[in-house]
């Protein structure tokens, strides 16, 4: 049988994992490099494969096997621009996390090894439901990814660290399961039709009823507005984001997160076109809600990763919007958003986690003139917090600005709401830096040490793509469009004014 | 009555189907065998022999179900006494394999100091010399092998059944050897003998009432087969109060044998009493024989009044569900907490049983009630038995360790131990790429298919209050501290060893894929009248 691109990029993580769990206990160094070694050529396979991607569409990489044939489940995997933009997303981040985390689980309870082994797992998951073309397939490997990010939670972080995993399993659980009601709808609406089948291709295809179409929506988007994290269903995530270790955090909120909005487009939109319009009043002011109270709630902080955690949550806010939007520069804003909010929150973080390492304790009220003691945290910590709250320049700001721009067009005074969003982040990511990093010198600071070369390895491929990508955005624009053209279609909607262009306009 | 003469009639001898019958007839053989070799054989040799008795007889029989499963036997046999069709064939499949398991577990000695599961002696007061005794010289019961090929054969006749008498026989014969290894626990025998009694003592009640029910529906229809009464109906002779209430009657029976809410009291008690391998092979065993034995009753005799029942299913099954789930929280012993996830389980199942989706009925192509009952029955039967094994191994001086406060910390003791009975849990709550996520997955679209769409919103709900209990294992076992008197982990003889080995294989593979044996449900088509 020939092993696709794609069971390829699926099955090397899992094998790291195996390979990194096999290494003796003695060995711990041997073990993190297995594992960053193993992430490291899933990279370049995913480098290979975006690039064959750009060059020669999307056919290549689609691979379909028959599963369960009483279930109507395949194993389907394909690519289209969202997806491969995440998968990217998660080859990418997964070896910089690994680096950043280097001694971040050595000395806990649980070997480091697991660690890095619970890490690879997750890529592999992640990687198949960015790519999983069959809704049983999607929904069986979005449950398990639950698991991997379970164990890097409850194992390894701080005190609260199994209060926070229990509480995030559930609430994914919550939503997981109403979309399990859903799933099993769409099997037997599938049954009804004829022979059962979950391919995306076949799905499309049925003739849905109004109301049920509506329900099964509800199923599916309550789930991912759960996982996304929308208000008011978002409690779990700075609680999990608090007290995990910042790899883990990066992970979640960098790449687990992008499930709950990549599902909103393939799935919601994709499957339920007309629900979705449907429902996009509604979703739209929950959307509003997230950026404002994420923002607002971010500013009363005392606890940094939490502020970074309800930064997220605004942000995400936005990348809902700029989806429900339902206009094309909206959609392609969303998608740039999850991939540039993926790079910024992961710049954050890992920052975030250097500084508290460094003093062990997460109170913004502990830090004080760090940028008089270690200049290269200091700064690095202005650039990432610059490139969320949007600065022009910056790759945020190009998928922010697009968010709003395309919002405008067809909702005015949710999009002028908005705004006050972008204005809130400057002055949580500004307040943050005044209080930690200028000022006098606090006690316990004194003898910071600055970035070691390990920890600016991790950081630098970030700040390289966030400044790349800012001044030239084009060829992820270039992969996202046709993908966004046809969830459009799908929909059923056209833009307003099409004498704006989307990749031109803002350059 | 002295002066009644009968009518003279020839006899007729009645015509058995020694072909088909054949399993059935292999394991009541070895049983009887059982005893005699009980009373025979020096005691030295009965442990081996009555193993070796049991093992032999189970695979025999499975081998003879597997050649009527491919032959595709259905028939009416035994005078229409016994139907040997395919859900019934499959069921004894299941349980002959899962019995193997848990005789297997029966026969372990090597986690007491060379002892079984099983009191020395019965009889002798707790406590007393006489128990002493008997422990020091290394008496055993090994009437356990025979008691357990008796219930096992009952619960194969009980799946079967096309006559109402059949079917209360059956219950009986498979319930009061069931009541006796309850009661046959080595340690803790207070408990163990309270939940024989109870056991007893309720299951005679539930079985009361069975009996006024088949009495009522003999009343209403003149006829005890299942196909009789079907036939009946179809008539629309009048009479529906009798026809209801011993509906009503035969399903109190019959729910209280599955475990199902307000008739599940029984569970927690003798779950947590009984010696652990048996508890393993009544949660599986008992569960499969009688769900299988009410979908056959409430789907051939009584499919004509199914509006009337539904209802009836549809409150139970939500009270099942509702109560099994959230009760289960407050649990702190593992085995009880394992009964009312049973419980739980049970609702589940009844979901697929209330959505009569059936093959043929037009509206649907899909996935079948029987198919998808059948399908749980399998997965969950496996991994309860291996769940149940794992807890063997948990021990202390005084015997296992229950209490689930003694399992913290187990994942630092024992990673591997822990892991498999994590895995076996998150099964239970239906995580994707396990056993029981395709299982539920199958329930719930049987379920959906016959309308039941409300049952699958509250049972996908109480899912999630289940995974909080499951999950909540997890965390002791993994995120808690390893106390200073934490118990030891067992090492396991090979039996318990391939138990546990089979049930995760099955999960694992269940889980992954599950497309055979699904074919195979699905192949076992509908119940035949």
């Amino acid at each position: 049988m020939k092993i696709g691109w794609l069971t390829l990029l699926l099955l090397l993580p899992l094998v790291g994992a195996l390979g990194t769990m096999a290494v003796p206990k003695a060995k711990a160094l041997l073990s993190k490099q297995v594992a960053l070694g193993f992430s490291l050529v899933t990279l370049v396979l995913t480098a290979i494969v975006a690039v064959g991607y750009h060059q020669n569409g999307a056919e290549k990489y689609n691979e379909t096997h028959t599963w369960i044939k009483a279930f109507g489940a395949n194993y389907a995997l394909g690519l289209d621009g969202v997806g491969i933009i995440l998968v990217v997303l998660t080859a990418l981040l997964t070896p910089i996390v690994i680096i950043a985390s280097w001694n971040d689980a050595d000395g806990g309870r649980w070997s480091s090894k697991s660690f890095f082994a619970w890490i690879l797992v997750l890529e592999a998951l992640s990687i198949g439901v960015f790519s999983a073309t069959d809704v049983f397939l999607f929904y069986v490997l979005f449950e398990a990814t639950l698991i991997p990010m379970y164990f890097l939670i409850g194992g390894f972080g701080g005190p609260q660290r199994s209060y926070a995993a229990v509480k995030f399993l559930l609430y994914s659980l919550l939503g997981g399961l109403l979309m399990l009601a859903s799933v099993v709808g769409l099997y037997v609406l599938s049954a009804r039709a004829g022979d059962p089948s979950y391919l995306l291709t076949d799905l499309i295809k049925l003739d849905i009823s109004q109301n049920t179409e509506r329900w099964l929506f509800l199923g599916f988007f309550f789930a991912f507005a759960v996982k996304a994290p929308m208000v008011p269903f978002h409690t779990w995530l700075p609680d999990a984001a608090g007290e995990a270790t910042p790899g883990t955090s990066v992970l979640l909120v960098g790449i687990l997160d992008k499930i709950g909005t990549f599902g909103m487009i393939r799935f919601c939109l994709g499957l339920f076109p007309e629900a979705s319009k449907w429902a996009t009043p509604v979703v739209l002011v929950l959307a509003l809600i997230s950026v404002l109270y994420g923002a607002l709630v971010a500013i009363g902080q005392t606890d940094i990763k939490r502020l970074i955690a309800y930064t997220s949550i605004s942000h995400f806010g936005f990348i809902v919007m700029g989806i429900f939007a339902l206009t094309s520069q909206g959609l392609t804003g969303s998608t740039l958003y999850m991939f540039n909010h993926g790079l910024s929150t992961a710049a954050l973080f890992l920052v975030a986690g250097y500084l508290i390492s460094r003093r062990g304790s997460a109170r913004i009220a502990d830090y004080g003139g760090v940028e008089k003691v270690a200049p290269v945290l200091a700064g690095t910590f202005l650039f990432a917090g610059l490139s969320s709250l949007a600065l022009p320049g910056l790759s945020p700001f190009i998928s922010e600005f697009m968010v709003i721009a395309g919002t405008f067009s067809n909702h005015k005074v949710i999009a002028v709401i908005a705004v006050f969003g972008i204005v809130l982040a400057a002055l949580y990511i500004l307040l943050m830096y005044q209080r930690t990093m200028t000022g006098p010198v606090r006690e316990g600071i004194e003898k910071l040490k600055d970035l070691n070369k390990r920890e600016i390895l991790a950081i630098v491929p970030l700040v390289v793509l966030i400044i790349g990508l800012g001044i030239f955005p084009k060829p992820i624009v270039d992969i996202i469009k046709p993908a966004v053209e046809s969830t459009m279609q799908r929909v059923g909607v056209t833009d307003k004014a099409p004498e704006i262009p989307v990749t031109e306009g803002q350059k | 009555m002295i002066g009644l003469i009968l009518p003279a009639a020839d006899f007729v001898a009645p015509k058995i189907e020694y072909t088909e019958l054949m399993p059935m007839l292999v394991v009541f053989g070895a049983a009887c065998v059982g005893v005699i070799a009980e009373a025979f054989l020096p005691r030295a040799l009965r442990h081996v022999a009555q193993l070796a008795i049991t093992v032999v007889a189970i695979l025999a029989a499975g081998v003879l179900t597997g050649l009527l499963i491919n032959d595709n036997k259905e028939l009416i046999a035994a005078q229409g006494a016994i139907a040997v069709d395919g859900p019934a064939l499959f069921t004894w499949m299941i349980l002959l394999a899962l019995t193997l398991i848990s005789v297997l577990l029966f026969a372990e000695r090597s986690l007491d100091g060379g002892l079984s599961a099983f009191a020395s002696q019965a009889a002798a007061v707790p406590g007393s010399e006489a128990e002493r005794e008997g422990t020091a010289a290394r008496i055993e019961h090994t009437e356990i092998f025979p008691l357990t090929l008796f219930a096992v054969g009952g619960m194969m006749l009980f799946a079967s059944a096309n006559d109402l008498l059949v079917l209360f026989v059956a219950l009986e014969v498979f319930s009061l050897p069931l009541y006796l290894l309850c009661g046959l626990a080595r340690r803790r025998r207070l408990i163990s003998q309270e939940a024989a009694m109870k056991y007893f003592l309720l299951g005679a009640f539930a079985s009361a009432f069975l009996l006024f029910g088949i009495a009522l529906l003999y009343g209403y229809a003149g006829t005890m087969s299942l196909g009789g009464i079907a036939d009946t109906l179809g008539k629309n002779t009048g009479g529906e109060t009798i026809l209801l209430a011993g509906t009503g009657l035969v399903g109190v029976g019959l729910l209280f044998k599955v475990g199902a809410v307000p008739f599940h009291n029984w569970t927690p008690d003798v779950y947590q009493g009984a010696p652990t391998p048996v508890t393993g092979f009544m949660a599986a065993c008992t569960k499969i024989a009688a769900f299988i034995g009410l979908m056959r009753v409430f789907y051939v005799a009584l499919g004509g009044t199914r509006w009337d029942w539904a209802p009836m299913m549809w409150v139970v099954a939500i009270l099942t569900m509702v109560v099994g789930s959230i009760v289960a929280i407050t649990q702190t012993d593992v085995k009880r907490m394992l009964a009312y996830s049973s419980i739980a389980h049970a609702g589940f199942l009844l979901t697929a049983f209330v959505g009569l989706a059936q093959a043929g009925s037009g509206v649907h192509n899909g996935i079948t009630s029987t198919q998808a009952v059948l399908f749980y029955l399998v997965s969950y039967g496996f991994s309860t038995i291996g769940a149940f094994a794992v807890i063997t191994l948990v021990r202390d001086a005084s015997g296992e360790a229950t209490h689930l406060s003694r399992w913290a910390g187990l994942g630092k003791k024992s990673p591997l131990l822990a892991g498999i009975f994590a895995f076996f849990l998150l099964s239970f709550a239906g995580i994707p790429l396990t056993a029981g996520f395709t299982g539920k997955w199958a329930v719930f679209s049987a379920a959906w298919s016959g309308g039941a769409w409300p049952l699958v919103v509250v049972a996908v709900l109480s899912s999630l209050v289940a995974a909080f209990f499951y999950v909540r294992v997890i965390v002791l076992m993994f995120f808690s501290d390893l106390p200073a008197d934490a118990p030891d982990v067992a090492l396991p003889g090979w039996q318990t060893t391939t138990a546990v080995a089979l049930g995760l294989a099955a999960t694992v593979v269940l889980g992954l894929v599950p497309g055979p044996v699904l074919d195979l449900a699905a192949r076992a088509g509908e119940f035949i009248r």
